[in-house]
């Protein structure tokens, strides 16, 4: 078990590095990096000083070192727009973000898993038609339309929920969280429902096809057999063999769901990582833009990490296997 | 040319002639009323799309026709030349119509053209490394891999963050997005063809490389890639609405349709809903009309695959 | 043969309703059962053995249905019983083993969980005592260190192994009935073996009765009291298993004994059914064997009943073997 940790933990590093090299490379393909330290009212002389004391004055191979070196303690360049550390301003942007992701996460488990095996169990009814009719509509829905929408009906025609912010947040350890007050769960609601509503759809398809294949193993008409309780059936024999792959398949989305957080952090005004993106993007701010794509990187092989060993636990097969090797 | 050909095509197992390819390909495709109906509908917005500057009622970017004193005319309302706007006006007094014709016009062909472009570089690549297998295959693999782990509207917003506005920077970075998707299409169909015999007989010939790829392999893959493409297609639509709506994709001066949403988004809280609302129509129309579309050519040509 | 009967089943009829027309999969099967006793069920795939062993369950699913007929188990009526009834009968009173030991256990789940659960659906026990339960089942099935093997995943334990479980959790909650589904198909012979002289000391030791279901003939004549032959759905022959395999009365009988190696001294030709099986969704008028039959003639487009030929025997024949031509090897 602890080799097989291991050789991921080796694995991912590799990658960090990859796109480590990615990223400095495809900056300096485009641009000076030195004007990523640059103010306009710098003159030649303060301009060639910056790149001496950036050390850009050094082979490239040099550079790329410094770069990684200043990555590995924690430094990835000073936003030009708020004047400070790039990955402080992502870090104290993240926990917005992830409370967001989680909540789509959640929203897409407490819906699509139910919905999911309904549609399953009993594949010809009509309620089980609408549920895979309405995944197909909202696998291919753009996020963003379908926010707009959200807003137009439910915070300007109806007027239930707000649109825009986080609302009253509560600090615990230092982090502000929405969904421990009334308000913010009410800003929470239409932005995690949003970024939840492609996975909602994945869950259901995944749960409703593991379902229908499942109900027809041995194990379960032997589990009836021996007279167990349809709910006990469907709730221990059947789900626990079909959340394994759910369980897999939205880890490894979870990545995606923050990556799509930018879309709906943007339509919904939700102050995470993915808004300040976009802000810098525009602003062309790009310490940032270099801070979040490292970051996304390091949460995406950090997520892969999880999801295996979170897999290996569900899976006797797969843990057994492992502590064998 | 007769006389190479005659041998490779005698190693091959006889395959049944269809009667027809296209009329059998036409009659089940026409199995499924639904696919019927968004083919039309794809096909009108296709006409729509290119015969636009004929089509629409107004030239909407012409400053002689625009006028600032129609701005934000609800749907059905006359102007004051008495043109009336079936789907009101925008915030610079443009005919929504118009304006959304013409969007389709830019948002199809960034589509397209990312599409074809993502579609050659993917098949080049695919069919190097289902040729070329061993250390190269692995190499080209891994960064598929990699690159379809990460979401493509994250690679696309970086890229565009890198590159800059403008409707060659969309379609560069759109194309960097989905290449892996046709690379890994094509090889794992091109593997399947290379593992057959008549393939092995090529190249005992002595048939050059190029040819044995393109005469005998790549006609194989063309059925999965069509499939492939025309999901690509409407990914990419959706994509660069999604991008522009952001602001990081087409600049002002190319109005596709996720800019025309973008523009009327600020005017829905105002309760101006048609802004944002039509052009958002028209874009979801086109997407799942494809999506359709798409659908059914995977059924239609799948079990040919098969075969 | 004055045992108590604990199985009553009369003219039991499960037919499938598919697009393609309604599949009569068990069509008019009766036959009773003692205490202690194995009955035997033999036929090809697709005679309808699997689906009568399902229907005593129960576990007949859509679209097929328990059409009519009564199944009796200890005097009480199952037939139109509601779900939740042949639910707590299930695992109780009548138990099922199924084929391949390797897909009946559930993969993810322990085994202590899949035993405790059993016991626990049907009495109102405590975890401990259920799982003292649950080992004391384990290990009277032979499978040693049951303490140890409680807590272990299926895919831990062998094929032969895995089928011991099985039948330890049919076992669990003493059963009047075990239905048993082709347990030993899938098992190496020597396993078979060991398994096969496990469950008939059971059934003499503890009174168990049991539904052996299964093609192989030489299984059936090593293990059942008597023997019931299905074809078509229908019981075509049924009687004591020494009298049956020695001299059958029907053709079918006939020749499934004729096409088995074991049963064919060395350099005789094996003999074989000639056609195939009749599909179940458009039987012919008559005897449904009658196709295949050496031995039809007109009289054989009319159905005939099943009627005891000797004492205890029974065949659906209108031109039944006797005694001394099956002696003389056949009439082909």
């Amino acid at each position: 078990m602890s080799v097989f940790i291991l050789r991921r933990l080796l694995q991912s590093a590799l990658v960090m590095v990859a796109m480590a090299m990615i990223v400095f490379f495809g900056v300096h393909l485009v641009g000076d990096p030195v004007y990523m330290f640059v103010t306009p009212d710098m003159d030649q002389q303060d301009i060639e000083n910056v790149t001496r004391a950036l050390g850009l004055d050094r082979p490239i191979w040099e550079q790329f070192w410094l770069f990684i070196a200043n990555a590995l303690s924690g430094n990835l360049g000073q936003s030009f727009i708020f004047g400070e550390p790039a990955l402080g301003l992502i870090i104290q942007r993240m926990p917005a973000t992830l409370e967001l992701a989680f909540a789509a996460l959640l929203m897409a488990v407490v819906i699509g898993i139910p919905l999911g095996l309904y549609a399953g169990l009993y594949p010809d009814s009509l309620a089980s038609r609408t549920i895979m009719a309405g995944s197909i509509v909202g696998f291919s829905l753009p996020t963003f339309w379908v926010g707009i929408m959200m807003i137009m009906v439910f915070a300007v025609m109806l007027g239930w929920l707000p649109s825009t912010g986080r609302g009253d947040t509560v600090d615990v350890f230092g982090i502000q969280l929405s969904f421990l007050t009334l308000d913010g769960l009410r800003h929470l609601a239409l932005p995690a429902l949003n970024l939840a509503l492609l996975k909602i759809s994945l869950v259901i398809r995944l749960t409703r096809a593991g379902t229908r294949e499942a109900m027809l193993q041995d194990y379960i008409k032997f589990a009836r057999a021996k007279g167990l309780s349809r709910s006990r059936i469907v709730g221990v024999h059947l789900l626990k063999n079909i959340l394994i792959p759910v369980v897999t398949v939205l880890g490894l989305e979870f990545g995606s769901l923050i990556a799509f957080s930018v879309v709906t952090e943007t339509i919904f005004a939700w102050p995470g990582m993915g808004k300040l993106l976009i802000e810098s993007i525009q602003q062309l701010d790009r310490p940032i833009i270099v801070a979040y794509l490292m970051m996304i990187v390091f949460l995406f092989v950090v997520i892969n990490l999880v999801v295996d060993i979170l897999y290996s636990v569900l899976d006797p097969r797969v843990r057994l296997g492992d502590r064998g090797q | 040319m007769a006389s190479t050909e005659t041998p490779a095509g005698g190693a091959a197992p006889v395959r049944p002639a269809l009667d027809t390819p296209f009329r059998r390909f036409l009659s089940d495709f026409t199995d499924s009323r639904l696919a019927v109906l968004a083919a039309i509908l794809l096909v009108t917005i296709i006409i729509l799309a290119v015969f636009a500057p004929w089509l629409a009622p107004q030239n909407p970017y012409d400053l002689a026709v625009v006028s600032i004193f129609d701005a934000r005319l609800p749907p059905g309302s006359q102007s004051m030349d008495g043109v009336t706007f079936w789907l009101g006006t925008d915030g610079a007094g443009r005919d929504l119509l118009s304006a959304i014709i013409y969007g389709l016009r830019i948002s199809l062909s960034v589509g397209v053209a990312s599409a074809i472009i993502a579609l050659t570089v993917g098949m080049i690549v695919g069919l190097l490394a289902a040729y070329a297998g061993g250390r190269i295959e692995g190499l080209i693999m891994r960064i598929v891999d990699i690159q379809l782990s990460l979401p493509a509207v994250l690679i696309a917003l970086i890229l565009l963050a890198i590159l800059g506005k403008g409707i060659d920077k969309i379609i560069i970075a759109l194309v960097i997005a989905q290449w892996a998707y046709y690379a890994r299409t094509v090889r794992a169909s091109a593997l399947v063809e290379r593992r057959r015999e008549y393939v092995e007989a090529a190249a005992c010939l002595g048939l050059s490389h190029a040819r044995i790829v393109f005469r005998h392999i790549l006609p194989n893959c063309i059925a999965p890639l069509i499939v492939v493409g025309t999901v690509q297609t409407a990914h990419a639509i959706a994509l660069e609405a999604t991008l522009s709506f952001l602001g990081v994709g087409l600049p002002q001066t190319e109005p596709s349709l996720g800019l025309l949403i973008s523009n009327g988004f600020e005017y829905m809280l105002s309760g101006k809903y048609w802004i944002a609302v039509f052009p958002g129509v028209a874009l979801l129309i086109t997407i799942v009309t494809i999506n359709i579309v798409g659908d059914q050519l995977r059924d239609v040509l799948n079990p040919r695959l098969q075969k | 043969m004055t045992r108590e009967t604990v199985l009553e089943v009369r003219d039991l009829r499960t037919h499938f309703f598919t697009k393609a027309g309604v599949a009569r999969a068990v069509d008019g099967v009766s036959f009773s059962l003692a205490r202690g006793e194995v009955l035997g069920l033999v036929g090809e795939s697709g005679s309808g053995k699997t689906v009568t062993g399902f229907s005593l369950m129960g576990l007949v699913d859509p679209p097929g249905r328990l059409v009519s007929g009564s199944i009796r188990l200890g005097g009480e009526e199952l037939a139109g019983l509601p779900e939740e009834g042949w639910r707590r009968l299930r695992g109780r009173r009548i138990a099922m083993i199924f084929q391949d030991p390797m897909m009946t256990l559930n993969p993810v789940l322990r085994i202590d969980t899949q035993m405790i659960e059993a016991i626990r659906a049907h009495a109102g026990v405590s975890r401990e005592a259920a799982r003292e339960r649950a080992r004391e089942a384990l290990a009277r099935v032979g499978i040693p260190s049951p303490d140890e093997r409680l807590a272990a995943y299926p895919h831990q334990f062998s094929g032969g192994m895995r089928q011991r479980v099985a039948i330890a959790i049919a076992l669990l909650n003493e059963p009047e009935v075990i239905v048993a589904d082709e347990p030993t198909t899938a098992l190496d012979v020597t396993i078979q073996a060991q398994i096969l002289y496990e469950v008939q000391k059971l059934c003499a030791d503890t009174g168990l009765a049991m539904i052996w279901i299964t093609h192989d003939l030489a299984v059936v004549g090593g293990l059942a009291d008597r023997v019931a032959v299905m074809y078509a759905g229908r019981i075509v022959e049924q009687g004591p298993v020494d009298a049956v395999l020695d001299a059958p009365f029907h053709p079918y009988t006939h020749g499934l004994i004729g096409s088995v190696p074991s049963q064919n001294r060395r350099g005789e030709r094996l003999t074989q059914i000639p056609g195939m099986a009749p599909s179940l969704l458009s039987l012919p008028e008559g005897c449904s064997f009658a196709a295949r039959c050496p031995r039809a003639d007109a009289a054989c487009t009319v159905m005939p009943e099943l009627s005891e030929l000797e004492a205890g025997r029974l065949a659906r024949c209108h031109h039944p073997h006797r005694t001394l031509e099956t002696a003389r090897g056949g009439a082909a």
